[in-house]
């Protein structure tokens, strides 16, 4: 074996540019992979972005497993990449550790706060972008149930799920929300067939809007309400014109806008604690020509007077993770 | 097959074989427009041309170390053990088990009862399988594979609602105490003046499974017990004329094989990530079945067949992060590997067999046409 390898070895003794291009950034994509349509797919729009507007270039890896984020975070770190980004609240933990060893890199984690003087945390009021896509559900919905898929039960995406609920309780106070997760590990992040059976439970309990906060299991979410006529709601990344005409929103958490910043402040970027919520365009809902007849006026204007309000801090929705409880639904 | 030379056994064979697979991850890489000259030169220089290369491609040798001679064992039973991965995930949880049961005060007291935690871990769900097949027939193919989901399964359960501590999203146990901390090889070297990656998660554990290595050697070929485990695997009908109980050898084989996969976890658990999180074995130990027929069941055989694998990991690590060959193509190319040192063996061993048939009859004519 170690003559196989040296033989290789001399046989290909070209000099190497590994690891040489200094200060790059780097993005590192959590399981569910890179075009997920929701979650990775937002944060690699908003690497594109920057590679657009600056011809810059990037380095990117994408998640395999969860024994594998040590060794990304740190080869990443070694070979000069700067700053290095990660999308995902797995990666907390990880970079706790590894952040104290590499003091001249920054570090930026999306959906997690991580307490170190070279990290940059960015965390998104979801539950705010979510009240809203819960109004317009409730208002399209005439059989007055509404469903909600999230991914991995965890406290993250029961905030997707109470600001839903408390939207479509604003709207009509009668509904009911179906609220369905589809696993307990990082595995439901991608799996669209699960995703597209609870759909269909939920269409047989009456559901006509379905939410899904899902990442890539949300492809599925919406496959099944297409095929079943019924509308859904994407997020993360504008989901609309995967079914044009059927998807009645989408929740958008600007995860892009947090990457293409955090790429364009570069190397020694501001750290600490960023949340990005509507009151400065981190979360919102889409609008656009795939979903504009299904949005009425009327609809769009209570929207955007309660989008108002929440910016300016008149009205609040409740964030289930600072009590880890929600008034508008249990789980 | 006493013509061939022994060299030829277990040299030129898997070095033919690895060639062949090589040859056609070539093709493959042209196939898809990267060049395979810069490929296989970038898997060297990341895999072996630093201590950070090697540190990390030696921490993945000895996870194979491992679990290669934990299907070696039950090979040489004729049990074919591919349960690998599930005994290592459920050794794991032995390990994490020990390392939070207490405030270890110092690793020196901590790895003997992980050790210990991971090893019956790691033999009790080899047990039952085990016990299938010695009493009621039950295929160990069959109930070994099906071992491995219910780990999975079990796992889950447990990282998700007993290990997780409160308030964490992820479903992973807390770290371990600082006591539990195995010395890297950073830290092992640096009194004598080798300077070794701090970042490379090799560790003492290394160590242990070169020592694992020779006392399987051991085991196999001078003790009794060793004597009656192959005895089995080459004839059941001779052995239980011999006085060989079935029964006995095969729990004993499964029950070693399991503990040997479950000792991994010290090197992945308790070495590297100093925590338990899901999917920690990462395929090592269907990799063993793989190292364990390249390492022809022998433990040195075993010990580079490791090396070489956490070489193929290593570089195709690096291979995913600097080029843009996907990543899915890098398992291809470790697939090619498997495929022609483990299922495609024969493919190469028959024709050189025959070609030193051929001299040994040509040989034998010339002698006895010399002789007259």
């Amino acid at each position: 074996m170690t003559t196989m390898t040296k033989l290789l070895g001399a046989a290909t003794a070209l000099a190497l540019s590994a690891g040489t291009a200094a200060a790059d950034p780097a993005l590192i994509f959590d399981l569910g992979g890179k075009f997920d349509k929701s979650f990775n797919e937002a944060a690699y729009n908003g690497a594109q972005r920057w590679v657009g507007e600056t011809g810059g270039a990037y380095r990117e890896i994408e998640m395999q497993s969860e024994a594998q984020r040590e060794q990304a975070l740190r080869r990443l770190a070694e070979s000069g990449s700067n700053p290095v980004v990660m999308t995902g609240f797995a990666f907390g933990n990880v970079l706790n550790e590894v952040a104290p060893d590499y003091p001249d890199t920054s570090f930026v984690i999306i959906d997690m706060v991580v307490d170190q003087p070279n990290v940059r945390s960015v965390v998104f009021n979801e539950h705010e972008g979510s009240y809203l896509v819960g109004m317009m559900a409730a208002m399209a919905s005439d059989s007055d149930t509404v469903g909600f898929i999230g991914g991995m039960d965890i406290p993250l995406i029961r905030k997707f799920a109470c600001g839903y609920a408390q939207g479509v309780m604003a709207v009509n106070g009668d509904a009911t929300v179906i609220a369905n997760m589809t696993g307990t590990t990082p595995a439901a992040w991608n799996d669209p067939v699960k995703g597209a059976e609870l759909t269909q439970a939920q269409i047989s309990q009456g559901a006509d809007v379905v939410y899904a906060a899902a990442g890539g299991t949300g492809v599925g979410v919406l496959q099944a309400a297409a095929d079943a006529n019924i509308l859904s709601i994407g997020v993360d990344s504008n989901q609309n014109y995967l079914h044009s005409g059927q998807v009645l929103t989408s929740m958008m958490k600007r995860v892009d806008n947090a990457v293409y910043n955090a790429f364009t402040d570069g190397p020694g970027l501001e750290t600490g604690f960023r949340v990005m919520g509507l009151a400065n365009g981190g979360v919102g809902y889409a609008l656009d020509e795939h979903n504009a007849e299904l949005v009425s006026d009327e609809m769009k204007a209570a929207v955007d007077a309660a989008a108002a309000s929440i910016a300016s801090g008149e009205l609040m929705v409740h964030d289930y993770m600072s009590d880890e409880s929600c008034p508008a639904i249990s789980f | 097959m006493d013509v061939m030379p022994r060299w030829v056994d277990v040299v030129l064979v898997p070095l033919l074989s690895l060639i062949i697979a090589f040859v056609i991850s070539a093709l493959v890489i042209l196939a898809i427009g990267e060049d395979p000259i810069a490929a296989v030169n970038l898997m060297v220089t990341g895999a072996l041309g630093s201590t950070y290369g090697w540190g990390y491609t030696l921490y993945y040798a000895t996870n194979f170390i491992f679990t290669g001679l934990a299907v070696a064992i039950a090979f040489h039973a004729r049990m074919f053990n591919i349960g690998g991965e599930g005994q290592a995930a459920i050794g794991g949880l032995g390990v994490a088990v020990v390392c939070l049961a207490f405030p270890w005060p110092h690793w020196a007291l901590a790895l003997p009862a992980a050790m210990l935690g991971g090893a019956i871990f790691g033999a009790a769900w080899a047990a039952l399988p085990a016990y299938l097949q010695a009493k009621r027939g039950s295929h160990i193919v069959i109930t070994t594979i099906m071992f491995n989901f219910i780990a999975a399964a079990v796992l889950n359960y447990v990282l998700v609602n007993i290990l997780r501590p409160a308030g964490q999203m992820d479903p992973a146990s807390e770290r371990f105490p600082e006591g539990t901390n195995l010395p890297t090889m950073h830290e092992i070297l640096a009194p004598i003046g080798i300077e070794f990656s701090r970042s490379a998660p090799l560790n003492i554990t290394f160590f242990i499974a070169v020592i694992a290595c020779v006392l399987v050697w051991i085991l196999i070929w001078r003790t009794r017990l060793g004597f009656a485990l192959r005895a089995y695997g080459h004839s059941e009908p001779a052995a239980v004329y011999a006085g060989i109980s079935p029964t006995r050898i095969i729990m004993v084989a499964m029950l070693i094989s399991g503990a040997l996969a479950g000792l991994m976890a010290i090197n992945n658990v308790m070495g590297e990530a100093e925590r338990l999180v899901l999917n920690s074995v990462e395929g090592a130990g269907f990799i063993g079945i793989a190292v364990a027929l390249m390492g022809r069941s022998h433990p040195f055989g075993v010990f580079l067949a490791a090396i070489l694998f956490g070489f193929l990991y290593q570089g195709g690590a690096e291979l995913a992060l600097w080029t843009s060959i996907p990543r899915e193509l890098i398992v291809v190319i470790q697939a090619l590997v498997i495929l022609f040192t483990g299922a495609l063996d024969n493919m190469v061993r028959m024709p050189i067999e025959r070609f030193f048939l051929a001299m040994h009859r040509a040989r034998k004519a010339r002698e006895a046409g010399s002789a007259e």
